[in-house]
């Protein structure tokens, strides 16, 4: 068993995951959902041990850190963070039809990281100087626990407007969705989380680029785009608080803000160049 | 209360000045990221005619005009220009103002007197109960206040219309979260402007074995005065199997008034800091010269000698000639053995490998030991950087993740008991509200209640 092979796996546990989550939402069952939460589960420990054994890999070719330095290895912890923070919303809300709409996120994750669309290599690379710091593991883990539950609420901003455009809203397949309100208090709460944890992962990045190279904030791209996504998920946060924005509207803007999130993630390290460019 | 009526302040305490000035900030920034910044004249008509020729409308005119006028607005430099910092200025002026436009309401909320509230408001909140007692008032309220404080509702008590009300509340400054995080934005800027002010950014490149007082500011190229000596004794890199760049690391020593203070080695992500001056490993240069360090034994006192490849070099003393011959690759790409050629001055020829900084031992026919050692000749680049506003941003850092905590988890709750007499019998009326989270306080008084429903001692009101 290597890690590759497990991380293979994964791939196809959240494939398996999201077509039960999808099949138990069009076919309105409840218990076939609850094999949606299974396989999840199962799946984010599997994906858990590959990354543990991925590391333990590292160590043993002599090049021992974290697997969290390139873009392959950023997309599995990608869709492993989403899985997870599925499943605490899950837990939390009680509510399954959300899988339907957050697990294909963390199943698209793996499959950019594996299937070489990107062009992107797998292998565990040695760690360049700059890395080679205890901020890496809470810079990248704050950055994507934020950047998941961001997925996760464009997730649920589809299911608001589907649900919110449709003409049955509390019969039939809709009826399987929360009320309006509640999924628009789930988004919220999703964003605010996200937000918090974007918060912490922009200042762990700023501690640590002073400790590497005495500069806390030098307006790289990564670091602007990082900003400006955090402007955008403050502009609804406030709109929310002090114009009463919800809704329609915000559903939206969660979708918005997620392609946002992925231009800080994606974009930036292929069409813009900056510190960040051993994110590639 | 004439300053509320004042149109250009309440302009200033606006969202949605907050807001459409975040979106300009947002929109330059974007801009920023994809014009090149603080790059060479040329770059950017390189830079502007492939834009405009991607847009169908190149000529050189256009490049020349579009040049000029991005240089105008200092887009090539924008995030130092007057008008994005004006911005930056603004926004923290609005915060300011907004702030002050609404802390005296929410400080009013959190210092108030919660037993002025009026009865009739506690009997329309949404969170109630009634209940009532066989028991006396005075009675009813002292078992009342015993239950709640077992609960950790410490409450306070008062006499109101003929009947006492007990109060007690959780966490009411929670209210100053939301504008702990507005200050914590302001404190970040003003640790920013500290070290834009006070602080300074340069550079040292330090041949190894030298120092220098001096380092030398960016842009500027400015010298400035360390108040101390920093010393470089050696420069290393270190490469993994397949050549990559493993380590930088630097040794460094203080010196002050002709004294050693202090000798460190200094890594990337590992610098050193003296008298507010951090030293960074950035970089390294080398000169394609060789440090050849060869000790008598019977002495012990190292001799060093900087020589180019292939260029031998006498020690006079000891009658030795030698010269670094040629570079042996490793199995490591990019690593180096050194061949050394030494010619001991009573007739003997030597031919030594040697890896660097590992010592070899060579014996004379007279029977004197020397010890060799090789490396390569680096000056160390290092970033050297003061800031005393690091610290204010690293508080307005902290402030803001423990303002966004309380502003979005803590929530300010309170819970009013009425009691008092109606139609003979001691009634009893549990009001609460919360600013926040109110799912969470709905559990919170369905808790209390029944709680007091089960300590047997009212009955619930039909």
């Amino acid at each position: 068993m290597n890690s590759a092979l497990l991380l293979n796996y994964s791939t196809f546990g959240y494939l398996f995951a999201s077509f039960i989550y999808v099949a138990a939402f069009l076919f309105k069952s409840n218990k076939a959902a609850l094999g949606g939460t299974f396989f999840t589960a199962i799946t984010v420990i599997g994906q858990t041990a590959a990354l543990g054994l991925r590391w333990y890999e590292s160590y043993q070719i002599g090049i021992g850190h974290a697997p969290l330095t390139n873009m392959y290895e950023s997309l599995v912890v990608f869709s492993w963070t989403i899985a997870g923070f599925y499943l605490y919303l899950e837990f939390k809300f009680k509510n399954r039809t959300i899988g339907a709409f957050a697990l294909p996120f963390a199943f698209a994750a793996m499959v950019f990281a594996e299937s070489g669309w990107l062009n992107i290599s797998q292998e565990i690379n040695p760690l360049i100087p700059a890395l080679q710091s205890n901020w890496l593991i809470a810079h990248v883990m704050t950055c994507f626990v934020g950047y998941a539950a961001f997925a996760v609420a464009c997730g649920i901003g589809v299911m608001y407007i589907i649900k919110d455009s449709s003409a049955n809203k509390d019969e039939g397949l809709m009826g399987t969705f929360p009320p309006l309100r509640v999924l628009d208090e789930i988004n919220h709460k999703t964003m605010v989380f996200g937000f918090i944890w974007l918060t912490a992962g922009i200042i762990t990045g700023a501690i640590w680029a002073n400790s590497a190279w005495g500069t806390y904030w030098s307006w790289d791209p990564k670091e602007t785009w990082s900003l400006i996504t955090w402007f955008f998920y403050a502009a609804i946060l406030h709109a929310r608080f002090t114009r009463g924005w919800q809704g329609t509207v915000v559903a939206w803007l969660a979708i918005g803000g997620f392609f946002n999130v992925l231009f800080t993630y994606y974009g930036v390290n292929f069409l813009l160049s900056g510190l960040h460019s051993y994110g590639s | 209360m004439s300053k509320k009526k004042n149109s250009i302040w309440m302009f200033f305490a606006s969202v949605k000045l907050a807001l459409f000035v975040l979106f300009i900030l947002a929109t330059a920034s974007i801009i920023g990221t994809i014009v090149p910044q603080d790059a060479p004249p040329q770059e950017y008509h390189q830079f502007y005619g492939s834009v405009l020729e991607g847009v169908g409308l190149y000529s050189a005119k256009a490049v020349s005009i579009v040049t000029k006028i991005s240089t105008i607005l200092s887009i090539d430099d924008m995030y130092r220009s007057w008008w994005f910092n004006s911005l930056l200025g603004l926004l923290s002026l609005n915060l300011i103002i907004c702030s002050i436009e609404r802390l005296p309401d929410v400080w009013r909320l959190v210092v108030m007197d919660n037993h002025q509230t009026k009865i009739g408001r506690l009997s329309s909140m949404r969170h109630k109960l009634i209940l009532t007692s066989t028991d006396s008032i005075d009675q009813t309220t002292s078992k009342l206040q015993q239950l709640l404080a077992s609960m950790g509702w410490a409450t306070s008590k008062s006499e109101k219309e003929g009947g006492s009300l007990l109060f007690s509340q959780k966490t009411p400054w929670t209210r100053l979260g939301v504008y702990a995080v507005h200050l914590s934005i302001l404190v970040i800027f003003a640790g920013a402007a500290v070290g834009f002010f006070y602080g300074h950014k340069g550079g040292l490149n330090l041949p190894e074995t030298l120092s220098s007082k001096v380092i030398y500011q960016y842009g500027s190229g400015e010298e400035l005065d360390l108040g101390f000596t920093i010393k470089c004794n050696w420069f290393h890199m270190t490469r993994y199997p397949n050549g990559a760049p493993k380590e930088y690391q630097s040794e460094l020593v203080i010196i002050e008034d002709g004294k050693e203070i202090l000798t460190e080695v200094i890594e990337v992500n590992h610098p050193l800091t003296y008298k507010g001056w951090t030293f960074y490993q950035s970089s390294f240069e080398s000169h394609k010269k060789y440090i050849i360090t060869v000790t008598n034994r019977d002495n012990d006192i190292p001799e060093r000698f900087l020589v180019p490849l292939r260029q031998a070099v006498r020690w006079q003393n000891e009658e030795l000639l030698f010269a670094v011959k040629d570079l042996v690759p490793t199995d490591t790409p990019m690593v180096y053995n050194f061949r050394l050629l030494v010619s001991d001055g009573k007739g003997g020829q030597h031919n030594l490998i040697l890896e660097a900084n590992t010592p070899k031992t060579l014996t004379r026919a007279d029977g004197t030991e020397y010890v060799f050692q090789v490396k390569e000749f680096f000056s160390t680049g290092l970033q050297v950087a003061k800031d005393p506003g690091v610290i204010l941003v690293y508080i307005g850092c902290g402030l803001m993740l423990a303002g966004l905590g309380v502003a979005f988890f803590m929530s300010h709750r309170r819970l009013w008991v009425y009691i008092h007499e109606q139609d003979g019998t001691t009634t009893i009326l549990v009001a609460g509200t919360a600013n926040k989270n109110k799912p969470g306080f709905e559990r919170n008084f369905a808790d209390i209640s029944a709680k007091l429903i089960n300590s047997q001692s009212f009955e619930v009101q039909k």
